[in-house]
């Protein structure tokens, strides 16, 4: 089955993120297709490249990108969402002026289109969140 | 199964305390241009969403209110507001913003989307989409 | 049309799990995640109240069970215990989902 999983809430703060992974994880164990994942709320913060969580714990952004290399995910960041909480690639960083970007590699950054695109085309939409 | 899906956005949560509110509300609006078929529930403290008279001055946030009495632009027609929800927190309809939207097939009339229904009704418009987006 | 249902919440702080559980409809499932498996512990006010539903299965994360100390002889009857392959299951076996968030 086609699946689409919606991140709401940011890591280490809410379970929700760890349960999407989980949830990430076992669908595509089961063989079906991770349409995509898009990140929006504090969700988005799912995506920076700067966290650096101790190292008795998880990396919630690495295990993100890794997961999206090794099936190919397309993890999809909100823009709106992301500008509000300073998530930006370089195309954003330049457009705005910043001086810095913190995408982690695996995420992608675009339009909210991306979502009702998944509730189309995906048998079925997950959302988690608090 | 037909192009066209039932979306169905479920509002739950009151506006200021958290983004959803109006992070649920930015996707209605970008998901209009999709062309599915939209309507939006509201029940719970999202009942609160739609309480008129709205002053975020003194908080200094942005009051996003306006943008639900535009819905109707978007050809947003449906908005359930559950009455359990309304009458638990003391409100009524009357306590609700207008909500309106041209009926094309009726000579452009201007009518409320705004149905209030019953509990019930509300999980049978829930079984009844196809996709539900819960904010 | 069946629905999944998810409940996050403890039924301690929030009222997500009677807003879910008057709104199911018979053949739903509500799965209880996160904080959400705070309402299956035997004695507890929520589990009476889970327990008096009728038509509609119950499960719980296994995961969120663990780590939160709940084994299974603290657990009421009639709740199913899925893994996360579970949860997948319990996705695509039902017609859509509604997360109470």
């Amino acid at each position: 089955m086609k699946l689409g999983i919606v991140v709401l809430e940011g890591p280490y703060q809410h379970e929700a993120s760890d349960t999407a992974y989980n949830f990430t994880v076992a669908a595509l164990e089961k063989g079906h297709e991770v349409f995509r994942v898009f990140f929006y709320h504090d969700g988005v913060n799912n995506a920076t490249r700067l966290m650096v969580p101790p190292q008795d714990d998880r990396h919630i952004q690495k295990r993100w990108s890794e997961l999206a290399e090794k099936h190919n995910l397309d993890l999809v960041v909100c823009v709106a969402a992301a500008q509000r909480r300073g998530i930006l690639d370089e195309d954003e960083m330049k457009r705005h002026g910043k001086d810095a970007n913190n995408i982690a590699p695996g995420f992608r950054i675009s339009g909210l289109g991306q979502l009702i695109e998944a509730g189309i085309q995906c048998d079925r939409l997950v959302f988690f969140g608090d | 199964m037909s192009d066209v899906k039932k979306f169905l956005y479920v509002n739950r949560k009151a506006p200021h305390g958290t983004i959803y509110a109006l992070e649920s509300l930015e996707v209605v609006l970008i998901g209009a241009a999709f062309e599915q078929d939209v309507a939006l529930a509201f029940l719970d403290d999202g009942v609160f969403q739609l309480v008129k008279g709205w002053d975020t001055s003194e908080l200094g946030a942005k009051n996003f209110q306006p943008a639900y009495t535009a819905l109707g632009d978007y050809d947003v027609q449906k908005v359930y507001v559950e009455r359990e929800s309304l009458e638990e927190r003391g409100l009524s309809e009357d306590d609700l913003i207008e909500m309106t939207y041209e009926d094309e097939d009726d000579d452009f009339a201007e009518k409320s989307s705004i149905r209030i229904v019953s509990r019930e009704e509300m999980a049978k418009i829930m079984a009844d989409a196809d996709v539900i987006l819960s904010f | 049309m069946a629905l999944l249902h998810t409940v996050n919440k403890s039924p301690y702080e929030r009222n997500t799990l009677e807003s879910c559980l008057n709104h199911v409809q018979e053949g739903d499932t509500v799965l209880l995640i996160e904080d959400g498996v705070y309402a299956v512990i035997k004695g507890g006010r929520a589990a009476d109240v889970l327990a008096s539903v009728k038509g509609v299965k119950i499960a719980a994360l296994s995961a969120d069970l663990k780590a939160r100390g709940i084994t299974a002889d603290k657990m009421i009857d009639g709740v199913e215990v899925v893994d996360y392959g579970g949860f997948v299951d319990l996705v695509t076996s039902n017609d859509k989902v509604q997360a109470w968030l």
